[in-house]
């Protein structure tokens, strides 16, 4: 009787997902033609399958969410990956100046939107959030889209996509312990936990991370990504138990992984990650309610044009050093777009009395943001050479 | 050789660019995959690239051949140079007092110590030739032997 009806379920839930899944793999051939990042399409998607949506999920939605917060374990995991320990020494030393303003005139926006929305603090500072951090996953597709990494202003926007995650391993501990905390004196000493347990597990993956990947090189592929899925789920729920946030023990996991294996790793466990983050998505969008998100439209679109400004201002000071106006106008517009980590940070928000708006504001913040971006950057050039930016080609 | 500098991308891989003699500045893109990318930087936008190419390791390969100086290439001299053994192709001039005589007979091997591993003669070559092979007019003689034995063995065709 049990299986029976298990296996009912069953069949109901493999058909949900699959269709999900069908329709998300021709959102992100449609994505790959017009040349966007898919994740606005999977927020739509998750949108319509969601609550008040206009086909909801019935019985897999439990699946979905499991999968979308392994999801981003994996997202993360592959961020972490992508940097070996010397590229964030070098990312440090060179960004920090150029770190310090990218957050001061990304947060503060959101910060003050959230307040004066008359939102709790802590809402308000994982808007800020929000709004800060540019998508390293659609920068560097554009970055490598449109030829710009020979650009001699691209080391200066990719040492600042490494100075924000790096300061996202500061900052999702730190929040994700206020909105886990219970009175001043409990959050203090939280947030303390969180942090002592962020520095111990770096000091771990920076000093024994040669170790590990030592001991994960003979591995077959099957062997490696078996063992790496399982470490980041592992390190994920021990740092969620002392409410780190799960996703940064997995980052954390990424950077500890150097040499061969770290190639290695993020080739077996990149397909992984496109189903799950792809989920993770969906998910998120799946508990926002459209007629929020039609609330929040005018206040987003108004802090999308402030988090445009804000980007093109880090772009211009980050570049300062090594590229004229047009390579400073350049690495602002490819900054624009907002995408993977700021869904995270407010799906962090998401139990708190202004969750709902919340998640309402990122979803649409992202998506302005993250259509906008690659197109801006794309035609910025054209833009600054009809301007009379440059002398014409091809003369004598 | 221009002076190359060296730029980490962060996530990326790393970037080497130089001014070629004639003014043009290029930079070689070494992805961590071994994909390269060669871009040509804009002179009127010199933060910008005008041509960018992308090469899959194959591709680089191929193109470092046709360029010469290959990894390999220089690799296999500087295994020459350790052993200290060198390779000479010495020409026979007309006039030469070894035009008629053999190799065994002009004694090279004991007066210089290189050994004649070859002889190309027209379109033709004689690997290993013997003792008793001739010497012509036009001959190249193909010789290994210590840098200094083989300048010894070059004075000897010449007088």
């Amino acid at each position: 009787m049990v299986i029976a009806a298990a296996s009912g379920d069953a069949a109901l839930a493999f058909i949900e997902i699959g269709t999900v899944a069908l329709v998300l793999s021709v959102l992100a051939r449609l994505s790959a033609r017009v040349g966007i990042t898919a994740i606005p399409l999977y927020l739509l998607a998750g949108l319509a399958v969601g609550e008040g949506g206009i086909a909801p999920l019935d019985v897999s939605a439990d699946f979905i969410q499991l999968a979308g917060e392994i999801g981003v374990l994996l997202l993360l995991l592959t961020l972490g990956l992508e940097y070996s320990a010397d590229e964030l020494r070098h990312g440090l030393r060179a960004g920090v100046v150029p770190g310090v303003v990218d957050a001061v005139a990304n947060i503060t926006p959101g910060l003050l939107v959230g307040l004066a929305l008359g939102w709790e603090p802590v809402a308000a500072l994982l808007l800020g959030g929000v709004c800060w951090i540019s998508s390293s996953g659609v920068v560097s597709k554009a970055l490598s889209d449109l030829d710009r990494l020979g650009n001699r202003e691209t080391p200066a926007v990719l040492n600042l996509l490494v100075i924000e995650d790096l300061a996202m391993a500061v900052y999702l501990p730190i929040v994700g312990a206020i909105v886990a905390g219970r009175g001043a004196s409990d959050t203090i000493t939280t947030v303390a936990v969180a942090l002592a347990a962020v520095a111990l597990i770096l000091t771990v993956a920076l000093r024994w991370g040669d170790r590990l990947s030592a001991l994960l090189a003979p591995a077959t592929d099957e062997a490696l990504l078996l063992a790496v899925f399982g470490l980041t789920l592992l390190v994920g729920g021990l740092a969620q138990e002392v409410q780190v946030s799960a996703a940064i023990g997995a980052f954390l996991v990424g950077l500890a992984l150097s040499g061969p294996v770290q190639a290695r790793a993020s080739a077996v466990i990149g397909p992984l990650r496109d189903l799950f983050a792809a989920t993770f998505f969906l998910f998120f969008s799946f508990s926002v309610d459209p007629a929020d998100l039609l609330d929040v439209l005018a206040p987003a679109a108004a802090l999308a044009l402030v988090g445009v400004a804000g980007k093109l201002l880090s772009g211009w000071v980050a570049a300062q050093r090594s590229a004229a106006a047009r390579g400073r106008v350049r690495a602002g517009t490819v900054l624009i777009a907002r995408g993977e980590f700021s869904v995270v940070i407010a799906a962090l928000g998401a139990a708190t009395a202004d969750g709902a708006e919340l998640g309402a504001m990122t979803a649409a913040y992202v998506l302005i943001t993250a259509v906008a971006g690659p197109l801006a950057t794309k035609y910025a050039d054209r833009v600054a050479v009809t301007a009379g930016g440059s002398p014409a080609p091809n003369r004598p | 050789m221009a002076e190359v500098t060296e730029t980490p991308l962060p996530g990326v891989g790393v970037r080497h660019e130089f001014t070629t003699a004639a003014g043009e500045r290029l930079a070689v893109l070494s992805h961590r995959t071994g994909r390269r990318e060669i871009a040509v930087y804009d002179r009127a936008d010199p933060d910008a690239c005008t041509t960018v190419l992308h090469l899959s390791p194959d591709d680089t390969r191929t193109l470092a051949e046709l360029l010469g100086g290959s990894p390999l290439s220089e690799a296999a001299a500087g295994v020459q140079r350790l052993a200290g053994v060198a390779i000479d192709w010495i020409p026979v001039r007309t006039g030469s007092e070894q035009v008629g005589a053999t190799i065994g007979g002009g004694r090279l091997r004991t007066r210089t110590g290189a050994s004649v591993v070859a002889l190309v003669r027209g379109n033709d070559t004689l690997p290993a030739p013997g003792p008793d092979e001739t010497l012509e007019s036009g001959d190249v003689v193909v010789a290994v032997g210590t840098p200094e034995g083989l300048r010894q063995l070059r004075q000897v065709f010449e007088a």
